[in-house]
């Protein structure tokens, strides 16, 4: 085991974890990438397309080799970095992407025909024979393709949402997160401190660099004291802020458990949605690497990488390390790794007078031309100058410079700038409003012009709003500039790899120029480049750079990377923030659930709302015998059933009428209080929209009622015409839905039932007729409205108490009426009687209809200016000829289906001679046969045509009959006895 | 050059030497006899038909980026011809009628997958709905088959059927729908144009349009005037913004819709499956990200980019359909800007002005309709008389009364 | 997005339900002679403008204002949000 001196590691406590099977052992504050490597293991993955061996080439999360399946069972989590990936006791990890073991994968076989899999190469073969694509060749692909794998099982973990504000968010806590942080929370604003590592710190974890002459440790330590026990900071440790959203909000996911074996009681992750005044990005910059033959064998790391894990995580993955540098930063490593005892084999940097800042060789004027080692570095091909020479050496820092993280800042689409001094792109103009950058991700690199960066960004952030921030004491630190001079690729003639988990080496990129693949977007999608899981962090820029050689353009004229949402990989189950499953949606239970639940009642989803469908009793073994029974039991006796979800909306003002006149499309000034009228309403379009009943309860005042599904859109509609329309009326409207319940009382004995609860109310039809309403007491004075209205064509009302009541209420009436044949029904007969009556529901009002259609043309007034009106007037409105009408099997014992079309008799079936489609059907009981609505081209001239309505779909074909919509008591006498 | 594994082959032992542009960068001339405006998908089948099946010359597309650029640049990949209306369905069965032999025809790969799509259906009216669509797709020449919840268990096990808000039902299934690797659609008809002498020009905008007498004459463009006898334009996203500059207002609103891919994952879905109770759809693309997608943002945006709201409905949907993939993870988000028209469905018309034609109004359903919309385009464009199967896409249809309303939402394109 | 309510402050937009232009507050008199065309243009035609545009927001989940929001659609950006009310009863005084 390779473990140096030093870290941060809690070398008290020992871990155990296995990888692949096998065990090993680590410490607290070890990643699973750093106790592997600790471990000697370093190979820990394969490449996506040609399954090269892998290990990693960073320490944080912009990493793209080293990705495993991180538990087992329901939580197998693919796709890990196990550069982020907290130890914890018992982890279990696994190798992916592999036909075999990790170190003898068969698909490395795509390696050695990687000549066939240049980029793009699947767009140019695999099309004959055509059938073979989704047969042989796509299935192929596809089970080679993919990373990771699920469990498919579902996920067991809860998950939370949460919302903050703030006056302040950074983002990062490394040395310009942690001086803006400081310099607003002693300002005394509200600050959020995001950090996506477990540690405070950045990349002072990661160095030596001495503060004030003293360990950086000290310095954080102190800052972070004084943070915590400030009351208006709230620092969020293992949070990564993913994106940048409209006016100051961002998305956030705190793991809150995934550091531990499992989340117990607790939440998995919390989903943050940040809302902030100001936001300070304060990122930092991912190191880049230098493509040059060979560059991905495990043990080729960044420089920077290589000394996070020597000083942080005191672990290194090989014994005798070389540096490829073109800047001063790859010497740092040399010098802090030396400093542990590590074996430097030498610096080769491409600069031509450079020097060693420790004891080290250094090959100047040189570059790493080519590798060698299978399943890990095992010697460097140098060239000097004019010669070559092979160095050994078992690990290899590369340091090519600095990229600024300022994805954060290019989500609202700001274009990165290129920057000639730093050779990087760096946040533009124009990027959210409120946001600086500071510190590396501004290419402000060095410590001291971070803390600088970040406090300044503070104070100015501050200033913003009113609040007065001095510039706190920051201590000494280093300044140096890395003198870098940009080498963007080593030229040669073996494969260069640009993006290590894509496969996309310099050669595609050259291919993509030769094909004029050449706009950056062209590139990425052609070659896949930037396409993985890091979303190309340690790529886009480097094969920016790379094709803007090959083209002769400088960088900055050859285009820009921009980065979406999310910035790191976020997981479905967080951002599903938990309502799921039977929380998907709120579920609305009737007043009368818990009465229909006791009696056995079976509910249905209707919307949100769940409804008792119907009510089966003892014997009844099939949904419809049940369903018959409650039909002929309320037209025989009488039925009740809950109607509360029906919406329902006062309308009072001395102008209702007027406004519920220009709502309404059919006359609505005439009613006379106390009594109901039917209404249509349109769309402006002229289409229908809704129907309902209007009941004028008084000179001034109306409830008005809509379909259960359009409630909240019918209530939206009637507000915008009262504040956007017709401001000037005198008119209030209150949605009254869930205030009322509502059972309609239907069928011959209705009278005799409502009578025994009414409170001296005159229910003879001459004191109350069809179509009368009234406001009254029942039971003894429950405040109550009474409405003689029918959807089922038999004698009924609806009646209406306080929603508290309406379960008694039901009660009640099936226990005072249990001699009249009182029977509770459901949806199901509901909707069987409202077809044998031939009322438009929900699937003839579908928005595609129109008054015409559904035999209600001439309700459309043309004598006022209502909704709709004008445009129900367009000629093709008018020309359309289909009409409701009502249809009847020639053979009564064959089925009648909704979604069935409807044909003319001899003519062949086609959409040229589609002559409609029955909309609602069902078994009625009244009829003895099935029976069913539907619209028919012409149809008000075709009674008694049989016409065939075919159902392809599901092999049938019935020869119906046109017959009236209303199956049931069409003169209508029934409603007004 | 012809693409082929042989040629694969070949260039892969000879060092990929041999391999050329894919198509060329021309320099705009001064005039031509058609000017495609946009060369997003629909703009470059439409000269690619143009030139290939109307045999017409001097055709140029004129971009303002980079091909492809448009929606078919940003979209989840989804083929499928399962309309309900009329006006509609032909056009797409007609659309999937050219995907079906695109790639043999274009000699591209574009991966065009007849895997599948699934309709879920959770309500009886949602059943009564997809009947009558079934049906209609049936007698339209298309395939269609109603399943019940157990035959959609057998195939999609792993779907949420036990501990749901919204109880699984049954599905319509379509088993011709699939997916097509979008971008290589965007090559394959590029490449094809090119090959038969398009001019397709990048980084051109089209500033204006010089009309004479009600006549168009030629486009103002970043790279100089461009005179042309035909002006097509298939610019969805920017269609208002274009077209105003012809002085015509639209039945269009632009809005954002959002796109989503995860982290490449092994196969665990078979084809397309959508949720019928919440705003999800998810198909699985050959390398493995889940490709998914919801509703719109549901505000006017030109900005390519949307909100928290919607990402959180779209993927607690899919959380609540699919709870097995939890575990996954979120790679990207981005945003596309969709002509939203006012009845939901497209137009391929004439304007008022002679000589300047409109293709737009795709909504979010532009992708599975590029061959047809760019075949009926070039149809309309070379003969000035509709393509049959795109006869109900008029301009003039909202004056009218002969709106083609999918969803019945009215004249509100934010609901379409 | 934040929406800032003229009454109640910056409301998150997930509040709110989305209508379209405010040109929707100008209804065309449907009595009037040519109402017909004057309706096809107001139901159907839209500016649809890349830059400043008025547009129709109801605070659903809240007060059940009707609010003219001005708003940009290339930045997102809100300049102004006043009650469609008092906005609605300006334009029919100066109508009037």
């Amino acid at each position: 085991m390779t473990r140096l001196a030093g870290g941060l590691i809690d070398r008290t406590r020992t871990l155990s974890f296995t990888f692949d099977g096998r065990s090993y052992q680590g410490h607290p504050g070890d990643t699973l990438a750093s106790a592997l490597l600790a471990n000697d293991v370093r190979l820990m993955g394969r490449s996506f397309k040609y399954h090269r061996p892998r290990g990693p080439i960073a320490a944080g999360s912009e990493e793209p080799n080293a990705m495993v399946e991180l538990r087992r069972g329901a939580r197998q989590e693919p796709n890990t970095r196990a550069t982020v990936a907290e130890l914890y006791e018992g982890l279990e990890a696994s190798s992916q992407n592999r036909l075999g073991s990790l170190r003898f994968d068969l698909l490395a076989m795509n390696d050695l025909l990687s000549p066939f899999f240049a980029a793009g190469f699947y767009y140019k073969t695999f099309m004959w024979p055509r059938a073979f694509w989704e047969k042989l060749y796509e299935p192929i692909i596809r089970n080679a393709a993919g990373l990771g794998r699920l469990s498919m099982q579902a996920d067991p973990d809860a998950y939370d949402k949460g919302y903050l504000h703030c006056d302040l968010l950074v983002i990062g806590a490394g040395a310009a997160g942690l001086s803006a942080a400081l310099t607003a929370a002693r300002a005394g604003a509200q600050v959020i401190l995001a950090e996506e590592d477990f540690l405070l710190g950045g990349r002072l974890l990661a160095e030596t660099h001495l503060l004030d002459e003293a360990p950086a440790g000290g310095w954080l330590a102190k800052v972070e004291a004084e943070l915590a026990a400030l009351p208006n900071v709230r620092i969020m440790r293992r949070t990564t802020v993913f994106g940048t959203f409209d006016h100051g909000i961002f998305g956030a996911v705190e793991r809150v458990a995934d550091h531990l074996p499992t989340p117990g009681n607790g939440v998995r992750q919390t989903l943050w949605r940040i809302t902030a005044r100001r936001s300070i990005l304060a990122a930092g910059a991912t190191e880049r690497h230098i493509p040059f033959a060979n560059n991905d064998r495990p043990g080729i790391m960044l420089a920077g990488a290589l000394r996070s894990y020597a000083n942080r995580w005191a672990a290194c993955p090989g014994q005798k390390v070389a540096i490829f540098t073109n800047n001063d930063d790859g010497h740092r490593t040399a010098l802090d790794l030396a400093a542990k005892g590590v074996e430097i084999a030498g610096v080769i940097d491409t600069r031509g007078s450079v020097s060693a800042l420790g004891n080290y060789p250094v090959f100047v004027d040189s570059v790493v031309e080519n590798t060698r080692g299978r399943l890990g570095l095992k010697s460097v091909t140098v060239r000097s100058g004019a010669k070559n020479f092979d160095l050994d050496c078992d690990v290899l820092g590369v340091s090519g410079g600095w990229n600024p993280n300022l994805h954060l800042a290019s989500h609202h689409r700001a274009r990165p700038v290129w920057n000639d001094t730093l050779h990087a792109f760096v946040p533009g103009e124009n990027g959210p409003p409120g946001m600086t950058v500071a510190g590396a991700a501004m290419g402000q690199g060095s410590t001291a012009a971070a803390m600088t960066a970040g406090a300044s960004a503070a104070v100015a952030a501050m200033e913003g709003l009113g609040l007065r921030a001095a510039m706190p004491e920051l201590p000494r630190a280093e300044k140096a500039d890395a003198n870098l001079y940009p080498l963007w690729h080593v030229p040669g003639k073996g494969r260069a790899w640009v993006d290590f988990q894509n496969d996309v080496t310099v050669k595609d990129i050259r291919l993509a120029n030769q094909e004029n693949m050449r706009p950056v977007e062209h590139l990425k999608r052609w070659t896949t480049l930037g396409m993985a899981t890091d979303q190309g962090k340690t790529a886009n820029v480097t094969a920016l750079a790379v094709m803007a050689e090959l083209t002769g353009k400088s960088v900055a004229e050859t285009g820009t990377t921009m980065f979406r949402p999310p910035y790191t990989g976020v997981s479905l189950g967080v951002l599903g923030g938990g309502d799921t499953g039977p929380h998907f949606r709120p579920r609305r239970l009737t007043p009368s659930h818990v009465w229909a639940a006791e009696r056995g009642a079976v509910f249905i989803e209707v919307g949100p709302w769940m409804r008792a469908q119907y009510f089966p009793q003892a014997g009844e073994t099939e949904w419809r015998q049940t369903v018959d029974r409650e039909v002929l039991a309320t037209r025989q006796g009488v039925g009740i059933c809950d109607v509360t979800t029906l919406g329902k909306v006062d309308v009072q003002g001395r102008d209702a009428t007027l406004f519920l006149d220009r709502l309404y499309a059919n006359a609505m000034a005439s009613l006379k209080v106390g009594m109901v009228r039917y209404g249509l309403m349109l769309r402006e379009d002229g289409l229908a929209y809704d129907d309902g009943t209007c009941a004028r309860l008084a000179e001034d005042e109306y409830v008005v009622t809509t379909t259960t599904a359009q409630a909240g859109p019918v209530f939206r509609h009637m507000e915008y015409a009262r504040q956007c329309l017709w401001p000037e009326l005198d008119v209030q409207l209150v949605s009254t839905t869930e205030a009322w319940a509502q059972f309609a009382v239907a069928g011959p004995n209705a009278r005799a039932l409502l009578q025994r609860v009414v409170d001296n109310f005159d229910l003879s039809n001459e004191a109350f007729p069809f179509m009368a309403c009234a406001g009254l007491t029942v039971c003894g004075g429950l405040r109550a409205r009474l409405f003689r209205i029918s959807f089922s064509g038999e004698l009924a009302y609806e009646i209406a108490v306080p929603s508290r009541y309406g379960n008694a209420l039901m009660a009640r009436l099936v226990e005072v009426g249990s001699d009249l044949g009182a029977t509770p029904y459901g949806t199901e007969a509901l909707g069987v009687m409202r077809i044998e009556k031939g009322h438009a529901a929900g699937n003839e009002l579908n928005g595609q209809t129109t008054a015409q259609m559904l035999g209600m043309g001439r309700m459309v007034s043309a004598k006022k200016d209502a909704i709709g009106s004008v445009m129900s007037r367009r000629e093709g409105l008018l020309a359309e000829t289909r009409v409701l009408v009502g249809l009847q099997p020639v053979d009564p014992a064959l089925p009648v289906v909704a979604g069935a079309h409807l044909f003319t008799e001899g003519d062949g079936h086609s959409t040229a001679t589609d002559q409609g489609w029955i909309t609602s059907a069902c078994y009625s009981p009244h009829v003895g046969s099935a029976i069913g609505l539907g619209f028919l081209a012409n149809g008000a001239m075709r009674m008694g045509e049989v016409v065939v309505a075919a159902n392809p779909l599901q092999g049938g074909e019935v020869r119906v009959r046109v017959v009236s919509p209303h199956f049931v008591d069409p003169d209508g006498g029934r409603l007004r006895v | 050059m012809r693409f082929s594994g042989f040629r694969v082959i070949k260039e892969a032992l000879t060092g990929h030497k041999g391999w050329q542009p894919l198509w060329r960068n021309p320099d705009p001339k001064p005039a031509y006899d058609y000017v495609i405006v946009g060369g997003g998908g629909h703009g470059l089948a439409t000269a690619y038909y143009l030139a290939n099946t109307f045999r017409k010359a001097r055709i140029a597309v004129l971009e303002k980026g980079w091909l492809g650029s448009g929606n078919i640049g940003r979209n989840t990949t989804i083929i499928r011809s399962n309309y309900g209306l009329p006006g509609n369905q032909p056009f797409y069965e007609f659309s999937m009628k050219l995907w079906e032999g695109l790639e043999q025809e274009f000699n591209f790969n574009a991966m065009v997958s007849q895997r599948g799509i699934l309709n879920l259906i959770h309500t009886d009216a949602q059943r009564d709905a997809y009947r009558r669509r079934g049906n209609a797709m049936l007698f339209s020449g298309a395939d269609a088959e109603l399943l019940d919840r157990d035959r959609v268990r057998d195939m999609c096990p792993w779907l949420n059927f036990d501990n749901a808000r919204f109880p699984i039902k049954g599905g319509l299934m379509q088993r011709r729908a699939g997916t097509a690797r979008h971008d290589g659609v965007a090559w394959g008809y590029a490449r094809g144009a090119d090959r038969a002498g398009v001019d397709l020009i990048q980084n051109c905008e089209v500033t204006g349009f010089r009309i004479e007498e009600g006549r168009i004459r030629g486009v103002e463009t970043s790279r100089g005037y461009i005179a042309a006898a035909k002006v097509g334009v298939a610019v969805a996203g920017s269609t208002s913004r274009v077209m105003e500059k012809a002085g015509l207002r639209l039945p269009i609103e632009s809005h954002v819709l959002q796109a989503f891919v995860s982290e490449g994952l092994k196969p665990l879905i078979p084809g397309v499956i959508t949720f019928g109770a919440g705003h999800f759809y998810v198909s699985q693309s050959d390398k493995g990200g889940l490709v998914f997608g919801g509703d719109i943002d549901g505000y006017n945006s030109y900005a390519q980019r949307g909100n928290m709201p919607v990402i959180e409905d779209v993927i607690e949907g899919g959380m609540a359909l699919m709870p097995m993939i939890g575990r996954a993870r979120l790679l990207r988000v981005w945003g596309g800007i969709m002509d939203m028209s006012m009845d939901g469905s497209p137009i391929i018309d004439r304007t008022p002005v002679e000589g300047l034609y409109l293709n737009a109004g795709w909504c979010y359903g532009g992708f599975k309709a590029t061959p047809a919309s760019g075949y009926s385009f070039a149809h309309l464009l070379a003969t000035d008389t509709p393509h049959e199967t795109a006869r109900h896409f008029r301009l003039d249809r909202f004056a009218r009364g002969h709106v083609i309303d999918e969803k019945g939402m009215g004249a509100q394109p934010n609901l379409h | 997005m934040l929406i800032p309510h003229p009454l109640l402050g910056p409301r998150d937009a997930q509040e709110f339900t989305y209508l379209g232009d405010a040109a929707l507050l100008a209804r065309p008199d449907g009595m009037a002679e040519g109402a017909l065309g004057a309706f096809i243009d107001y139901v159907y035609l839209r500016d649809n403008p890349a830059g400043v545009h008025r547009e129709l927001w109801f605070h659903e989940q809240g007060d059940r204002s009707w609010l003219v929001v001005t708003r940009n659609t290339v930045t997102h950006e809100i300049i102004d949000a006043q009650l469609a009310r008092d906005v609605a009863l300006a334009r029919k005084g100066a109508v009037a």
